[in-house]
């Protein structure tokens, strides 16, 4: 009885699940031709392609990778290593701070970049390098949108970074400590390489996560329409996710976009769902790997 | 080589050391009584407490490595026979130094008669000292059997020069002691034999895992 | 010479060692056998201060490893596992090849040059009496390795850094009967050149490879003589009832 009606509910999921992909992939194929991946959007969003979207979202992040995974495996590193297992107050209180961390609602991160990093820091660094009156800092951008994004992501690469730390075998580190190492030296040719693979799959997974997240960077920096291509990281950007959005908000005619629609979201689909298999690939390598 | 197989082969130089001293005792104590070498006597008695020390350094060293080493199989087998090849080859220097006692009891006198079967019986005890030797250092079983095949013809021998003995004491109350001294040395190359049989017996085992002692074998 | 004085250690509030007290001579294998749980694991990983990096340790009293006291605050922790090396229990390759498990000692002491680092790697291995069985693999995984190969190889990791003292956590514990005789050959063979202390629970093992022995029992140093002495005419009657099976 209990097993039937898991298997129902299991199947059931399935078959949403295979609806909305293949609603999405039936319609969403046939509108990616080079057109749609190559040119700027015509005609006020109703025509062209999803470019400047494209080149917006990865270099946002490919931006916010690099203020997230470093900070993320930093704070694991001392978590994990530094800090005597259940001992110190600090590595308590980080490691509540990082589990609330992920359960934050997103629009909060996006309301807190831009209390934070646009209001309170753009405008600071601006006060004090830009002539009076010039705003370059202190607006959204994809520097921000980018660090907020980061903050989002930052308790997923940490978990999973620990967790990463936790698979390489106490037994190591201690040959390594035997030898005369210290302990900067066991976790750079001992502890990181032997979770390397484990930290890559965690960071990836994070920033897939981040890559679709919208919300975020509604204050931060994502813009609505822009013909150009974002040039420096203070210039404001396009973005998949925020363009489905105003496509299916926005629209004079919400019926005349919807090729648009699909084709934007199957991009978006298609780049997540790549994120996450490179993920998994990288993941069951290292077992085969280890388990040889 | 194993660190133990070492330890096993140390142990075995020291109980050839033994029996060489043992072989030594036995020759002299036959020329002491052959050539009525009264000094060669003294140094068999002089001798025998070197002996006995190496029995007590054997004893020692054997139980160590069962302490130590915790033999098992065939070196257990080695180091059970060693333990009971020592004391036989104490007995045996022991007989020796017996041989001499007598013998220089018997030099203070004119000799009784020409010497015959006893020193047939004092070479035949002293060859199969010293195969019983060989036998247990080459683990040789087959060697080992020949000796204890020796050990009737031993027993003849002795048995015979009683008698003749018998006889020179039946013609003669004054050859009474000398002849008695002489049936003792006959019965003590005897032992000699004897001791060297139970060496054999022990190598058997050593080689085949087999008890022959107390049974008879059929072969 | 290693002089342990009136050693007592810590966990927490636990005292878990009590006044130990022994002389361990050089170029000799010093045994510490007892019970589970006596202390003696933790009295070896006191030598070289493994027993650091668990939290909430402390160690009181003096370990003098040729007079110099290793608890003394201005000893260098890593200098001082540069000079005593450890073997633990259950062999712990490095994820790496053959060679980088030897040259790991080396590099992080910072041998750069590849032909003095060759030649080290091949001495180790070869007093480790490994080199036969993997000189023609050197750079496939020390992962596939035998267990009694891998041990042989951390012995062999332990020696490249050329150290005085070799300390080992029941080293053939976790090997079968084959490889536990090769790894206490090994310990015989080095003993001419380090000085080996060693934690077994195999009574028979410490027998066998020791010159001498030391009888632990909750956390106490109960008997410590010439391994002869202790396995023939032990003088107290704990260490008898123990190493005849005796206990409890």
């Amino acid at each position: 009885m209990k097993s039937a009606a898991l298997g129902v509910s299991v199947l059931l999921i399935l078959a949403i699940l295979l609806v909305i992909i293949g609603n999405i992939a039936i319609h969403g194929a046939k509108q990616v031709t080079w057109e749609f991946i190559s040119q700027p959007p015509r005609d006020g969003l109703m025509a062209g392609g999803i470019l400047p979207a494209i080149v917006g979202t990865a270099a946002l992040v490919m931006l916010m990778s690099i203020v997230a995974v470093p900070l993320g495996v930093a704070t694991a590193i001392y978590l994990h290593e530094y800090t005597p297992a259940g001992g110190s107050w600090i590595a308590t209180i980080m490691r509540s701070a990082v589990a609330n961390l992920a359960g934050v609602p997103s629009i909060v991160f996006g309301l807190f970049g831009l209390g934070f990093f646009i209001n309170f820091i753009g405008r600071n660094i601006d006060r004090a390098t830009q002539p009076p009156g010039e705003v370059l800092w202190g607006q959204g951008s994809l520097l921000w949108a980018a660090c907020t994004l980061a903050l989002l992501t930052l308790p997923t690469v940490i978990v999973a970074t620990e967790e990463a730390l936790r698979t390489v075998p106490q037994d190591l580190r201690e040959a390594s400590l035997a030898l005369g190492a210290t302990q900067w030296e066991t976790i750079r040719r001992v502890v990181l390489p032997g979770s390397l693979p484990g930290i890559l799959t965690g960071a990836i997974l994070g920033i897939s996560r981040g890559a679709g997240e919208v919300a975020p960077i509604l204050f931060t920096g994502a813009a609505y329409y822009l013909p150009f291509l974002p040039g420096d990281v203070t210039d404001q950007f396009m973005h998949l996710g925020y363009h489905v959005l105003i496509l299916s908000t926005q629209s004079p005619d919400v019926e005349a976009t919807k090729p648009l629609l699909y084709g934007t979201v199957f991009v978006l689909l298609a780049l997540t769902f790549l994120l996450n298999l490179a993920g998994v690939v990288i993941r069951t390598r290292t077992r085969s790997r280890l388990a040889r | 080589m194993r660190h133990f197989d070492r330890e096993i082969e140390h142990l075995k130089q020291l109980l050839l050391r033994m029996g060489a001293m043992v072989e030594d005792a036995i020759n002299e104590s036959i020329r002491a009584l052959l050539e009525r070498d009264t000094d060669a006597a003294q140094r068999v008695l002089d001798s025998d407490n070197a002996i006995d020390q190496m029995e007590l350094e054997i004893d020692q060293h054997t139980i160590t490595l069962i302490a130590m080493m915790q033999p098992a199989a065939v070196d257990l087998r080695f180091v059970a026979a060693a333990m009971k090849i020592t004391p036989e080859l104490e007995r045996v220097a022991d007989l020796a130094v017996d041989v001499c006692e007598r013998a220089i009891e018997l030099n203070r006198e004119p000799p009784l008669k020409p010497l015959l079967d006893i020193p047939r019986l004092a070479r035949i005890a002293q060859d199969m000292v010293r195969q019983s030797l060989d036998a247990f250092v080459r683990r040789d079983a087959a060697l080992a059997r020949e000796v204890i095949a020796r050990d009737d013809e031993v027993d003849l021998l002795t048995e015979q020069s009683f008698r003749e003995l018998l006889t020179y004491m039946l013609e003669d109350s004054r050859n009474i002691s000398r002849a008695i001294r002489l049936t003792f040395i006959g019965k003590y190359f005897e032992r000699m034999a004897d001791g060297a049989t139970n060496i054999c017996e022990m190598v058997v085992y050593l080689a085949e895992g087999k008890v022959i002692k107390h049974q008879h074998e059929s072969d | 010479m290693i002089d342990v004085r009136n050693f007592n250690f810590f966990y927490g509030e636990h005292q878990v060692l009590h006044g130990i007290n022994l002389e361990i001579p050089d170029r000799q294998v010093t045994a510490l056998i007892g019970p589970s749980g006596c202390g003696k694991s933790t009295f070896l990983r006191s030598i070289n201060r493994m027993n650091d990096i668990i939290p909430g340790t402390r160690g009181e009293g003096l370990i003098a490893i040729n007079g110099e006291n290793v608890y003394a605050p201005s000893v260098d922790v890593v200098s001082l596992r540069r000079r005593v090396g450890m073997v633990f229990q259950k062999s712990n390759p490095f994820p790496k090849s053959i060679y980088e498990n030897v040259a790991y000692g080396l590099r992080i002491g910072g041998m750069t040059d590849k032909r003095r680092i060759d030649a080290t790697v091949e001495r180790s291995l070869r007093r480790a009496a490994i080199w036969d069985e993997v000189k023609d693999r050197l750079n496939s995984s020390a992962l596939a390795l035998s267990g009694g190969q891998q041990q042989r190889l951390c012995i062999a990791r332990a020696l490249a850094v050329d150290p005085d003292i070799l300390l080992m956590d029941e080293p053939a514990s976790a090997l079968d009967p084959i490889a536990t005789q090769k790894i206490e050959e090994l310990v015989y063979e080095l003993k001419s050149n380090y000085t080996i202390v060693i934690v077994t629970h195999n009574m028979q093992q410490a027998a066998r490879v020791s010159d001498r022995t030391a009888f632990f029992m909750l956390g106490k140093l109960v008997e410590y003589d010439v391994t002869k002495t202790i396995f023939m005419t032990p003088k107290e009657k704990l260490t008898e009832d123990y190493i005849t099976g005796r206990f409890g």
